[in-house]
């Protein structure tokens, strides 16, 4: 990427020399713009945080109050001005408080995308493709194997599961923020109506969810020596296999990832019943995104990066792969997350 | 075809063995003829088209996809049948199962060159997703989906409450869709007849010995000789309006075209039928060379007479398993050895010898020689040897691995300790991952110290240690070449790996000279400096040995 004032890219992150800011830095800075509260994207430290109300809230949640010297939210299209660039938050549709930002000044139009996923999510506001000049992609799932934009149908799945092991405890691994309720959400709209349990891990966020409007239904702490046969029990990847989970009645594990799709990722993670259910756009997604926002110019941030890549020059978007690493956790399955 | 595809799709899922048995077993006992005899044939790797091919797949999947967005995804699934399997384009509903296998195999049987394009692809349109897997597993006769080929003749032989053995014996004189075999497994016909004059008969392998059961084993219940360094084969001899001679492979692939030197030799011998299980060398000048010598003969459809004269081949005989239409095979080890030593006396012939015993009386007097042949007296032919083997005296002439009976002891793995330098993302089980792993070791050239790749490694690591790798390698590349990623490596940088093997041979087409043998990761030394890794001295010197 050419350095620009606008933005370029330094150890730390994306950073803008305009404004003097970075965003979704890997390492400790002065001023931070967080999109969202992923331990990947949003780290603790900073001297100055400005994100949504929601990312906000989440990340007093995981770090504590004192995550930040100072924080500062903003509404989704609300207008900032830090030093000579512009800036507003849009909606990326990946979590619950998931922003874009675009970042502007009077020569250019950036929108950072940090994470984001383009079907329809019950827990959190929709993506809006933003025009810009230069995109900033992530690409988690840029390769055209994976099209994941059929979570009602996954559910399903794990409904009939239930049906047919109704003496089973359904074991549902799933990112602690974001997936978690996000499969709470979808199971509600797919009519189960049974107490959904999880781990004490889930907790607080889920509360969050609650609090903010999001129709969980009744979700109960797992507690005490309950086997909890034919019930649903959600909990953190790291979870599945530890002492925790013996408890249950011939527990049959669920993993909802994007990777499930791959027939070798979903053996090797040792799950019985794969749910192809991601947070991240799968590659129409990706692909419409990049043509959507009219950019000339697609940065692809970590991934998958080379099929975007390409499939962008063929549309005659000038593209270019950053190779950032230090993004991309939260759709490891359990055998990564264990390493 | 959709429940056969259901049978590959939970068999590729279903981690137990007994539950893979179960599934194939009951798909044999339910599916009617013939499709289960096709889909017997396809487990077991028996089905072969003549123009329905692997390449056939990737053009036609280049028709309906941008071909670098097919290599990148090819690249990151491992498995082409899967990989095209979620590219093609539309996606049928699984439905009625019109499209029998049976039908399916006749329509790609009977198709010819030119029109099988078109009639795969509609194939391919009328089946959903895990349809086309299974029919693209079947085409390209990969099937990968962690089921052998013995596990599958067991299946369908638990239908008559037989053994997989019973089905090897008559394997290579039946023929898809087998219909003689079902018929007889379910008491409706007799045992198939097969009248192929020089038939394989399947191997009886050996375990490797757990050293520390050494102890509870009686060394004067077993018979002990040197574990060759060659190849497995089975040369046959039979009868059919004159001599029929077939040398197999250990698996049982007929390799009698690349070896005439042999197969002459084989037809001279004194009997009329034999069948002899044994070593394929080569010897030069009286010595047995080396595997890396023995390779210039491998994998050759045909042979120059230069390469004869250059490699001549030879066997050395470990057992008889029939002579002159007597099926040896039940009588104990020591009675077909003695048998075995008459035949190969008595054969004279100078491409045939017998594998020498060595003499023993405690297990430390043959950990002495497996450490040092020549110590023992195993000759000028120490340096092909890898290892003792122990029989029990007693041992009738099993296929498969059975327990208890053969241990192969082979000498301790050479280790060294080198460095991460690229990483290619795998295939079959570890497909999707960085885990196929070059490695090098430190080397003075020209310009000072520098790291020179020795070999390939994509195995001995855990499925979490993979994990850990691939992470290490994504977070450390430093330049990419297509799908192989460089890892950042020099002297202040890069990941150690402790790498074993069986050994070093010469080779012209490394950068180092040299290439090992099997080499495996046998540990990760996130602890060690790159810089302290080994040198290429280390591996020279074996190769002076």
């Amino acid at each position: 990427m050419q350095a620009g004032a606008l933005l370029a890219l330094r150890p730390a992150g994306l950073y803008c020399e305009t404004g003097d800011f970075y965003i979704d830095p890997i390492r400790a800075v002065p001023r931070a713009l967080i999109t969202h509260a992923h331990a990947d994207h949003a780290r603790p430290g900073h001297g100055m945080v400005l994100a949504t109300g929601d990312t906000l809230a989440i990340m007093a949640i995981r770090y504590g109050a004192e995550f930040a010297a100072r924080t500062q939210a903003i509404g989704y299209g609300e207008n900032l001005r830090i030093g000579e660039a512009d800036v507003r938050f849009y909606p990326a549709g990946h979590v619950l408080g998931s922003a874009q930002i675009l970042v502007q000044d009077a020569r250019s139009r950036i929108v950072v995308s940090g994470d984001f996923k383009r079907e329809a999510d019950p827990t959190c506001a929709p993506f809006e493709p933003i025009a810009c000049d230069t995109f900033v992609s992530e690409a988690t799932f840029g390769l055209p194997i994976f099209r994941h934009s059929n979570s009602p149908g996954e559910i399903a799945k794990l409904i009939a599961s239930l049906r047919l092991f109704p003496e089973r405890t359904h074991l549902v691994g799933a990112y602690i923020f974001g997936k978690a309720q996000r499969l709470i959400a979808l199971l509600r709209q797919a009519g189960h109506d049974r107490p959904i349990y999880i781990h004490g891990a889930l907790e607080k966020l889920t509360e969050y969810y609650a609090s903010r409007g999001v129709a969980l239904g009744e979700v109960r702490k797992v507690t005490g020596a309950t086997d909890l046969a034919g019930e649903i029990v959600l909990c953190p990847p790291t979870a599945m296999n530890d002492l925790w989970s013996r408890k249950f009645a011939e527990p049959l594990t669920a993993f909802a990832s994007g990777w499930m799709r791959v027939r070798a990722r979903a053996r090797q993670s040792g799950i019985a019943l794969p749910l192809v259910i991601s947070d991240h756009a799968d590659w129409d997604g990706l692909c419409a995104t990049a043509v959507e926002t009219g950019c000339s110019k697609l940065l692809v941030t970590h991934g998958e990066a080379d099929a975007l890549v390409h499939y962008s020059q063929t549309r005659g978007i000038a593209a270019e792969p950053l190779h950032f690493t230090g993004y991309g956790d939260d759709e490891a399955t359990p055998a990564e997350i264990a390493a | 075809m959709n429940r056969f595809a259901q049978l590959l799709d939970r068999l590729q899922r279903e981690p137990s063995r007994l539950g893979k048995l179960r599934l194939m077993t009951d798909y044999f006992r339910s599916a009617p003829d013939p499709d289960r005899g096709f889909a017997l044939a396809a487990l077991t790797g028996a089905l072969s088209f003549r123009y329905a091919k692997p390449g056939l797949v990737k053009a036609l999947i280049a028709t309906r996809v941008d071909p670098v967005l097919f290599d990148l995804s090819y690249d990151f699934v491992g498995d082409l049948s899967e990989t095209v399997a979620l590219l093609w384009p539309g996606g049928a509903v699984a439905g009625e199962d019109a499209l029998t296998l049976g039908a399916v195999v006749r329509t790609l049987s009977e198709t010819g060159k030119i029109d099988l394009p078109r009639v795969l692809a509609e194939l391919l349109d009328g089946l959903d997703e895990t349809g086309r897997w299974a029919l693209l597993k079947l085409i390209t006769g990969a099937m990968r989906i962690g089921a052998s080929a013995r596990l599958a003749k067991q299946a369908a032989a638990e239908l008559g409450g037989k053994s997989a053995n019973d089905i090897e014996d008559l394997w290579h004189g039946l023929r898809p869709p087998y219909l003689d075999l079902f018929a007889w497994l379910e008491g409706r016909e007799p045992r198939p007849v097969t009248n192929d004059p020089a038939p394989f008969c399947p191997a009886m392998l050996a375990h490797a010995l757990d050293e520390e059961k050494l102890a509870d084993l009686a060394p004067a219940e077993f018979f002990a000789e040197w574990k060759w360094d060659g190849i497995r084969v089975q040369a046959v001899v039979g009868e059919q309006s004159g001599k029929v001679v077939r040398l197999f492979s250990r698996t049982g692939e007929d390799i009698s075209a690349a070896f005439p030197d042999l197969v002459d030799m084989l037809a001279s011998l004194p009997c009329r039928t034999v069948s002899i299980d044994g070593e394929l060398l080569i010897r030069r000048g009286g010595l047995v060379q080396s595997f890396g010598v023995l390779q210039q003969r491998l994998n050759r459809k045909r042979v120059s007479a230069a390469l004869l004269a250059a490699y001549p081949a030879h066997i050395r005989a470990y057992d008889l398993l029939s002579l002159d239409g007597d099926d040896l095979r039940a009588l104990p080890f020591l009675e077909r050895r003695h048998r075995l030593e008459a035949f190969v006396a008595g054969a004279n012939a100078a491409r045939l010898d017998l594998s020498p015993s060595i003499d023993f009386k405690s297990w430390d007097f043959l950990a002495a020689a497996r450490r040092d042949p020549v110590a023992a007296g195993a000759g000028p032919d120490a340096a092909a040897i890898e290892g003792v083997m122990l029989k029990r005296r007693d041992s009738i002439y099993v296929p498969g691995r059975p327990k208890g009976l053969w241990y192969k002891w082979k000498r301790d793995p050479f280790t060294i300790d080198a460095v991460l330098m690229y990483a290619q993302r795998g295939h079959g089980k570890r497909s999707s991952f960085y885990s196929d792993y070059t490695f090098g070791v430190w080397h003075q050239g020209t310009e000072g110290d520098a790291l020179v790749a020795v070999g390939k490694a994509y195995f001995g690591f855990t499925d979490e240690e993979l994990g850990k790798l691939d992470r290490y390698v994504r977070n450390h590349t430093s330049t990419r070449f297509g799908p192989v990623r460089e890892i950042a490596h020099g002297k202040d940088a890069g990941l150690v790996l402790e790498i074993a093997f069986d050994g070093v041979n010469r080779s012209s087409r490394h950068k180092s000279g040299v290439a090992m043998r099997f080499p495996r990761i046998n540990r990760i030394r996130w602890d060690k400096p790159a810089r302290e890794a080994d040198r290429l001295e280390a591996l020279d010197a074996l190769l002076k040995e």
